[in-house]
């Protein structure tokens, strides 16, 4: 018996030496990929550099944020990201399309969930066929998509001038009220399917049982599905939402495709690629990326911290 | 105070017959026990009286009125689940309250009956808890709780001890039968295939087998005078030894049985002499196993542990000629 503790710890130790040896192939291939970049981004935030020659970088601090002259007249002039009205158009952007098009695919997600959770007929199929618009890569999904809006020849137009709801073309992508609004449709059709996969293997947990249950107390289906199934499918729900919230907030690619330098829909990553390559600001983008980093390293905290905090004392 | 009367009551999923037309009265504050091996179908009636799922055919009435299109909460009935089938986001009290609530009783009336419920079933400590912080036989009785505080007319159970272990069972058991004593006017009905729990509960036992009821009977009709070979196959443990050939011909039928306990062993001049194969003993009693060239070995029960030896030649014969005789169908023999 005396020996056991000390064995049992040079088990231990085993372990975690394999453990390590396993995990360094891991830890070097993200060092490489993701914090080398990462690095190198933060650093050029604070210099000059420019993309004709990244060499040449010069350190100059807080600049790319914040900097301010004051002129003889004693009025002070700031510049700098942290007072770009650009950039901060792109926050609101890109806050407004997460906090939208999260929203309604959380909706959308759990009605399909709901539905594909209850037994019927070629269940499996319909399952499967759900999935599509998630699987089809964002960059050919913007295309067809584009091509559907357009205005001129676009089905879209077509369909709803033949059946009354608008008697004018309308330019979904280019004209700036509608910019946002086709980037939310097609992002929501896009990822519903994913919601609804997340929701329905929360759904899928809830023992059956409690249902039955529910029909002797004789609860009304409505009050079912407010006080039963979704305080239930709630962890798994808020799991999704904050998968997808993270997400949104560095939306890139659909944009990119479907609404060019429209100041509607332009989101920070967006705006940070345009300053990097197109504009050669490359010290502007990379403060840009930068920002745009802090904003969703802090959020993920956030949703860490919050989901622990219900864990130890949400749930009495 | 409910009368429970199934005419002809039928149940099909798809093309597979589940329920086979059953005929049955339930007497006002009877406890009428369903029994029979998995698949018999009991579980499917249970949940047809409930409402849990629709009637095929046939009528179902309580107290005279048929309730086959009523919806479980407007049967008047309670149910208690295997799987206790509480609601895990909800507090004990919560998950006592929440039918009442819905029904719109008054705030004072809901606490009132909860902590009623809650003190007979000596839960009153966990009220504030989740389902997860109780352990089975705790989580057993708020289902029962849940059950009593709906004050219903018809009581179910399903299986209720299934997920308790064997200690545990037993004070449930004897749990069940207090509450039946003290909710003498409530209809019950009570779902299981462990046929003590099915001899101790009843006040009568319905036997089912393939959708059919097989007997209905008090515990002892059904173990005195079993109208089938599967009656007295099913009731009883161990089960009937079943004979045949030249010791049923003794006897003049086709099938002879025999209980274990109706079993004896003799010094000499037994009626039939055999090997011991195997002693089972228990502290209090004993099972032999004897070999007297019959198909299956010959089960006795003795008092007591066993002092024979494998091997030993033993002479046995049923005390007092106590034996059941079946014909070729498996109906009891006509004399």
């Amino acid at each position: 018996m005396t020996a056991s503790p000390t064995v049992r710890s040079e088990l231990l130790r085993q372990r975690s030496r394999s453990a390590r040896l396993f995990l360094l192939p891991m830890i070097l291939a993200l060092a490489v990929v993701a914090g080398w970049p990462l690095l190198r981004t933060i650093y050029f935030s604070f210099t000059d550099a420019s993309l004709t020659n990244i060499d040449a970088a010069k350190w100059v601090g807080f600049k790319n944020y914040l900097s301010w002259i004051q002129l003889k007249s004693g009025r002070t002039i700031y510049s700098g990201l942290l007072v770009d009205p650009a950039w901060w158009n792109a926050v609101w952007n890109t806050v407004r399309f997460s906090v939208i098009s999260v929203a309604l695919e959380a909706v959308f997600g759990m009605i399909i969930a709901l539905v594909l959770n209850a037994e019927f007929k070629g269940r499996g199929i319909v399952r499967a066929a759900i999935l599509i618009p998630w699987a089809i890569p964002t960059i050919v999904s913007a295309r067809m998509w584009g091509w559907m809006m357009n205005d001129q020849f676009g089905i879209l137009n077509d369909l709803f001038m033949r059946v009354g709801l608008i008697d004018h073309p309308i330019a979904w992508t280019a004209s700036s009220d509608t910019a946002m609004i086709a980037v939310l449709i097609v992002d929501v059709w896009k990822t519903t399917p994913f919601m609804a996969l997340l929701i329905l293997a929360g759904l899928q947990m809830i023992p059956g049982d409690i249902y039955e249950a529910a029909r002797i107390d004789g609860v009304h289906p409505v009050k079912q599905f407010f006080r039963i199934t979704l305080p239930l499918v709630k962890p798994a729900l808020m799991v999704a939402i904050i998968f997808r919230l993270l997400d949104a907030m560095r939306i890139f690619d659909l944009i990119y495709v479907l609404t060019p330098n429209s100041a509607q829909t332009k989101t920070m990553s967006v705006l940070a690629r345009e300053n990097l390559i197109d504009f050669d600001k490359f010290a502007y983008g990379s403060a840009q990326s930068t920002l745009l980093f802090l904003v969703i390293a802090l959020m993920t905290m956030l949703a860490i911290w919050i989901g622990r905090v219900k864990l130890d004392g949400g749930e009495r | 105070m409910t009368t429970i009367r199934m005419q002809d009551l039928r149940k099909s999923f798809g093309t597979f017959d589940v329920i086979k037309g059953v005929d049955l009265e339930i007497e006002p504050g009877e406890f009428m026990v369903f029994v029979g091996p998995s698949g018999c179908g009991k579980s499917t009636l249970l949940r047809l009286v409930a409402g849990l799922e629709d009637i095929t055919s046939g009528t179902l009435a309580f107290d005279e009125k048929i309730v086959n299109s009523l919806t479980p909460s407007q049967r008047g009935i309670a149910m208690v689940f295997q799987s206790y089938a509480l609601y895990p986001h909800m507090t004990v009290y919560d998950n006592m309250a929440f039918g009442l609530k819905l029904a719109k009783g008054s705030a004072d009336d809901v606490k009132r009956r909860v902590h009623k419920a809650a003190e007979m079933l000596q839960i009153t400590d966990y009220l504030d808890r989740l389902p997860k912080q109780l352990s089975g036989g705790q989580r057993q009785r708020v289902a029962i709780g849940r059950a009593i505080v709906r004050d219903p007319k018809v009581f179910l159970f399903d299986e209720p001890l299934s997920n308790l272990d064997a200690a545990l069972r037993v004070a449930t058991r004897l749990e069940i039968a207090k509450l039946h004593a003290k909710m003498h006017e409530t209809t019950m009905i009570y779902v299981t295939h462990d046929q003590v729990e099915a001899m101790t509960l009843a006040d009568r036992i319905c036997v089912l087998r393939d959708g059919n009821v097989e007997q209905v009977g008090t515990p002892l009709e059904l173990y005195e005078k079993p109208q089938s070979i599967f009656v007295a196959g099913f009731i009883g443990s161990p089960k009937m030894n079943f004979l045949t050939e030249q010791f049923a011909d003794a006897y003049k039928t086709d099938i002879l049985g025999v209980r274990p306990e109706h079993l004896e062993i003799k010094d000499k001049d037994g009626l039939w002499k055999g090997k011991l194969l195997l002693a089972e003993n228990l502290g209090s009693e004993s099972f032999l196993y004897i070999d007297i060239g019959a198909k299956e070995p010959l089960v006795v029960r003795q008092d007591g542990s066993a002092h024979q030896q494998p091997g030993e030649l033993l002479c046995v014969a049923p005390v007092n000629n106590n034996i059941h005789r079946f014909d070729q169908s498996g109906r009891p023999a006509a004399n």
